[in-house]
Order: structure tokens, then C-alpha cells, then sequence
């Protein structure tokens, strides 16, 4: 296995003008590439002999809308226990404000793609940030076969748009379904529901009868990990 | 004149060599296959999705639930990103347990997959040999968890609990006599250890058996060879992993290459293919199911030396004895919260990746140190393989579309998700 370190530094010197940012935690090594640069920086993973990521692994979608945002508040009881729940927040987390948050680093939507290189054995994770909306990448099909797919779902699943892709449809979702499901604003019980109606004798789509609700409220305590001791080692 | 038009055929998705709820749009000029289009989705229960409204160990039975033919890999898969992100490791005893139970899922994973496969190719036998030794197998898991499929037995830090030191043994009923009681009993009178080594002394002739009935088989070489082939780079391209990868001849096994639990420290050889087709995808497997048998073997000497702890001793991320809880506050305070609450786990991202029986199965997490994931993307195997359906089987009969199919080892629950 290539050393990760000195794969991490390779980048670092290679990509400084296409890449963000580049960490190592617990020996993943993550990069940070803006929107425009990605097949760049793919097609140079790709092809260039130190690096040779001949695989792509997995494309995920992700939506940082409710990132950091807790459904209680809580008291820290003792010094090393559990802390309280004092306060219930909002069931409805607020709307999500585009124009609020382009200038910080966080944006809403994020592509992560997971490269693997067979020949080196070794690993790296890109992940990029979009603000437009919709979010648009350009898509990396072509450079590997594998995306197709992958890219598909995260255009079902979060509406991300990947541009120069060959056929973009709805991939898990029911044929007809409207709206973008694993979006962070998008009920867990979704909108609709379909059941048999015997006198239409057929299957009728009806707005969805379940009460949003949160049967285990997310919590983000301040003593972060659940283990001083681990915590203290880890830092 | 009139003109001559392909003929669109819609295949699925209740068919029983569509592997579950596959639709399959297929175009076909007379039997040829020019362009087939799988539609999946049919079994999208949005996983990922719940898995983000529950506490982290509250989903751990929903990943038995992916690849339901191979359940214990899929939750290996999931608490190794889990205890990556916290920064425990679980004891070594436990590892072994983990590997064992991989290697018996494989078993499971590979018979069933077998026997489906031959089904299809018209051998209706095998399916009965192999269901008779998955019963032996699921009996492991029903022994070890309460459950026979859907176990929930790895947990972050370690499994469930220690294995059993009885065996589960069938009784005299209307449908067993005394002497059919005592013949299926005859492995079980020790404990859950020495009935999987007696398993592991019968398989390998077993196997034998499975390929008596098929390996130099005119009909199944006539059915499998030179079908669905996949050169190593179009494999790589299509992002194939597993058997499928092997099959076409290129040497990569996260077990070897990116071990993890306890794989380093066990003797096991990686087949590879070469021609790339469903013949080689199928002698792959097979010898797979040697080389599982071999870890077994392994993992069962060294479990019966070294007892030990199962799980890592603190109660903020396991649970504590139910013993314990009774008698100690503090216990039950824990054993309170972490049913209820859950645990946090500290923000970040980790990706774990192991070799599950069809490829690599990866759980990608992001933490906000929440006691609920942020993002749970898992990364299915059979995905990129059935994606690349199309490609394998243009050109082919469709009669071969079923093997090429079935040679993926396709199960819905984890495309879908």
C-alpha cells in the first residue's frame, strides 16, 4: 500500500492551483475540489501514473441543510455523564436560506466521490461543494463507466444535476414520484401514499395521513466523544 | 414491404429468475439482445434515510436487511465505520467471532447464489444440495443470535455476546421419529464451536458434490462458457468488485489487500479467472467456498484456545450486562440512555469497506456529532454490477441475459436499498 502521507503531499503539490483543501484524518485522505475543476482533477487521478485511480468507487450525494443543528438543547448534569435535554427546538427546523450561507465554507449540497486505486492499493475521497441552484456538476461518466449510476441516484435522491450526463433519470424512486426524497426537507413519511380504490378500481395516490414526528431527538452534546479518555487520546 | 422492428420485451418484475423485483426492458432483434434497460427501485426502502432519523446501533438491523442472503457482512460493513469514527477497536476475540461469521455468511451467500444460478440454468438439484447445507449454516446464526436471518449481531465495540456453549438440538415430532432425532443431533451435542468444525470437516466433500453435478457438465459449460464476458480493464471501468473482478482475472480481495478484523493473521488464497466469463465468475466462487471453509477452520482453532471478552469494556457506547444492570445504578443509567439516546459519536467522516461476498460494501458516514448519523451512504455492491448489464449481455440470446443475471449474484435488497 502507497504510504498515505506522502500520497497526501503528492496532491498537495500537484493539484495546488485546482484544489481547495486536502485532510488526513484517520488515514483518509479527503480533498476538497470546487465545482469547476472536478473533471480536471478526475481525469488527472485518472491518468497519471503516481496516482492511477483506475476505479470509481461510490458518488454520494449529501445535504448539509440541517448540518450541526440539534432537536434539543441540552445541560451538561455532571461533569463526565449524560447531559440533560432542557429544551425542546422547533419540530420544523427553518427554511434554509441560500443567500445566508454562499459566503461561508459550508453550502448546502455536496457531491463526495470515492476513488480506489487497484494498481497502488490506495484510497482518496474528493468532495465538492455546489450553490447554485439546482446544484449542477459536471458529470465524470465518461471518465468512468461507474458513475452512470451513481450519478443517477444522487440526481433522484437530491435533485443534483450532473451535467454532460447521457441519460439522467430517476433511478430508485417510483416512476411519476415528484420532489427530491433524501433532501433534508423532505418528510421522512414523504407526501404521498397509494392505496386500491374500489369504486375508481384502481391504485389512487393520496396525500400522506402520518404525522411528521421524532421518535429519538438529535442531540449534539458538547463532551463530543463518548469516552473522555478516548477523546483526550484522540487530540 | 413492410419493414421488420425490434421487438421490446418487458421482463420482470414478478418473474422468478428476475433475482427479486427486477424490470428489465429488453430489445430484441428475433432472440438477439440489442439494448436492455433494468429499472429498479422496486424495493427502495430508503435505508440511508432512516438510518439518519434513529440513534447509531438502532440500524444495525437495518443492514441485515440490505443483502438479506448475507447479513452479518452487511452489519460488519456498518460498525466498522462506526467504530472508526469513534476510535475504538473491538477486542480480539470478537475479531475472530467477526471473521468466522463473515466466512460462514460467504458459505451462506455463495450456496445460496449457487443454487439460484443452477435453477436457472435449468439443474434443478443443486438448489435442494445447497439449501440442505444452509440450514446447518442458518442454524449457526439462529444459535449465536436468536435470529436465523436477520441477526443484528455485530455491535460497535465488539457482538452481541460470547458464543454458546449448546447447541440447539431438534426433538422427536410428528414430522422426526427418535432415530431421525438422533441422526440430526449427532453434531449438535457439543458446543456451537464443535458443531461448526464437524461442518467445516463435511464441507469440503460437499463441494465436491456441487461439482460433480456441474463443473465438467456439457449443458452448463455449453450455458456458461464464453457468456458475459468482461475484459479486466472494461471491469475496472464498470467498477466491478468481488467475484466479478476476480472472475475477470484481476487480483484484488480487500481481505488481502486492505485487511481488516483479523484477516492478516489467517492463511486463505485469493482464485482469480481468467477468461472473464460465467464460467469462470461460477469457478471462483467455488473455490471460495473452499478457501471460507479453510478461514473457518482457522478461526475455530484459535476461538476454542483463547476465550476472552467479546466486547470493549465501556458502557457509553455497550451496553452493559443485563446482570449488572439489575443490580447497579450506574449500569442502568447507561444501559437507559443507550437504548434511548444512543450514543454521539464525534464529527467526521469515515468510509469502511469490506469484502463482502459480492464485492466490496461500503458505509460511508458523516458524523455532526449527533447521536445520529448525518449521512449514511452505503455503497452496494451488486449496484455497478447490475449497472452494467446492459453492456454484458448485447448481442447474447436472451436465454443468456438469465445467465449472465444470475452469474452477478444480484440481490435487490442491497441495490435498492
Amino acid at each position: 500500500m502507497t504510504d498515505i502521507a506522502s500520497l497526501t503531499e503528492g496532491i498537495k503539490a500537484d493539484f495546488e492551483t485546482l484544489i481547495e483543501r486536502v485532510d488526513l484524518v484517520n488515514s483518509e485522505l479527503t480533498v476538497i475540489v470546487p465545482a469547476k475543476h472536478i473533471r480536471q482533477v478526475c481525469l488527472m487521478l485518472r491518468d497519471q501514473k503516481q496516482y492511477h485511480f483506475d476505479m470509481l468507487i461510490d458518488i454520494c450525494g449529501v445535504d448539509y441543510l440541517h448540518y450541526g443543528k440539534s432537536e434539543w438543547e441540552t445541560n451538561q448534569a455532571t461533569r463526565y455523564g449524560f447531559e440533560r435535554g432542557v429544551k425542546r427546538l422547533g419540530t420544523e427546523p427553518p427554511a434554509f436560506d441560500l443567500a445566508a450561507v454562499t459566503d461561508s465554507p459550508l453550502q448546502r449540497f455536496a457531491v463526495v466521490y470515492h476513488l480506489l486505486s487497484i494498481k497502488h492499493n490506495h484510497r482518496i475521497r474528493l468532495r465538492t461543494f455546489l450553490n447554485d441552484n439546482p446544484p449542477v456538476v459536471d458529470s465524470v461518466q465518461d471518465i468512468w463507466k461507474s458513475a452512470d449510476w451513481f450519478e443517477r441516484e444522487a440526481f433522484d435522491l437530491y435533485g443534483i444535476l450532473f451535467d454532460g450526463h447521457a441519460d439522467l433519470r430517476r433511478i430508485l424512486t417510483d416512476y411519476g414520484f415528484i420532489g427530491h426524497p433524501f433532501r433534508k426537507d423532505f418528510p421522512l413519511s414523504g407526501h404521498v401514499e397509494v392505496r386500491y380504490d374500489k369504486d375508481q378500481e384502481r391504485v389512487i395516490y393520496e396525500p400522506v395521513d402520518i404525522e411528521p414526528r421524532v421518535l429519538t431527538p438529535k442531540i449534539i452534546r458538547s463532551n463530543k466523544h463518548p469516552d473522555p479518555s478516548v477523546e483526550k487520546k484522540n487530540v | 414491404m413492410s419493414s421488420i422492428r425490434n421487438f421490446t420485451l418487458n421482463f420482470g418484475p414478478q418473474h422468478p429468475s428476475a433475482h427479486g423485483v427486477l424490470r428489465l426492458i429488453v430489445e430484441l432483434d428475433g432472440e438477439v439482445v440489442q439494448r436492455c434497460d433494468p429499472h429498479i427501485g422496486l424495493l427502495h426502502r430508503a435505508t440511508e434515510k432512516l438510518a439518519e432519523t434513529k440513534p447509531y446501533n438502532q440500524s444495525i438491523g437495518y443492514m441485515d436487511r440490505l443483502d438479506y442472503v448475507s447479513m452479518m457482512c452487511n452489519e460488519h460493513g456498518y460498525v466498522l465505520a462506526i467504530e472508526k469514527l469513534l476510535g475504538v477497536t473491538p477486542p480480539i476475540r470478537a475479531q475472530y467471532i467477526r471473521v468466522m461469521f463473515d466466512e460462514i455468511t460467504r458459505i451462506l451467500n455463495h450456496l445460496l447464489w449457487l443454487g439460484a444460478h443452477a435453477l436457472d440454468l435449468g439443474a434443478m438439484a443443486l438448489f435442494l444440495y445447497c439449501f440442505r447445507e444452509r440450514e446447518d449454516l442458518l442454524d449457526c446464526y439462529e444459535a449465536v443470535s436468536g435470529a436465523r436471518m436477520h441477526a443484528t449481531y455485530y455491535r460497535p465495540g465488539g457482538v452481541y455476546r460470547d458464543l454458546p456453549n449448546k447447541m440447539p438440538q431438534y426433538e422427536a415430532s410428528e414430522w422426526h421419529n427418535k432415530s431421525d432425532v438422533t441422526r440430526l443431533n449427532r453434531a449438535r451435542e457439543g458446543s456451537l464451536l464443535d458443531f461448526i468444525e464437524d461442518f467445516s470437516k463435511r464441507f469440503p466433500a460437499l463441494v465436491d458434490e456441487y461439482e460433480t453435478l456441474l463443473t465438467d457438465n456439457r449443458i452448463w459449460k455449453q450455458r456458461t462458457v464464453g457468456i458475459g464476458v468482461v475484459t479486466p480493464a472494461r471491469a475496472l471501468q464498470l467498477g466491478f468488485t468481488g467475484p466479478m473482478l476476480r472472475g475477470s482475472g484481476i487480483e484484488w480481495d480487500l481481505r488481502k489487500k486492505q485487511p481488516y478484523a483479523v484477516y492478516d493473521k489467517l492463511d486463505f488464497d485469493i482464485p482469480i479467472g481468467i477468461n472473464g466469463d460465467c464460467y469462470d465468475r461460477y469457478l471462483v466462487r467455488m473455490e471460495e467456498l473452499r478457501q471460507s471453509n479453510r478461514i473457518i477452520t482457522q478461526c475455530v482453532e484459535w476461538l476454542k484456545k483463547n476465550p476472552g471478552p467479546v466486547a470493549i469494556d465501556n458502557h457509553k457506547i455497550v451496553a452493559p450486562k443485563r446482570e449488572e444492570m439489575k443490580g447497579n445504578m450506574e449500569s442502568l443509567i447507561h444501559h437507559f440512555k443507550l437504548f434511548s439516546e444512543g450514543y454521539c459519536v464525534p464529527e467526521g467522516e469515515s468510509y469502511a469497506a469490506v469484502e463482502h461476498p459480492k464485492g466490496e460494501f461500503g458505509v460511508y458516514l458523516i458524523s455532526d456529532g449527533a447521536n445520529k448519523p448525518y449521512r449514511v451512504k452505503i455503497r452496494p455492491a451488486g449496484f455497478s454490477h447490475l449497472a452494467a448489464l446492459d453492456e454484458m449481455c448485447r448481442g447474447h440470446m436472451l436465454a443468456d441475459l438469465v445467465a449472465v443475471l444470475s452469474s452477478q449474484d444480484i440481490v435487490f435488497g442491497e441495490i435498492d436499498r
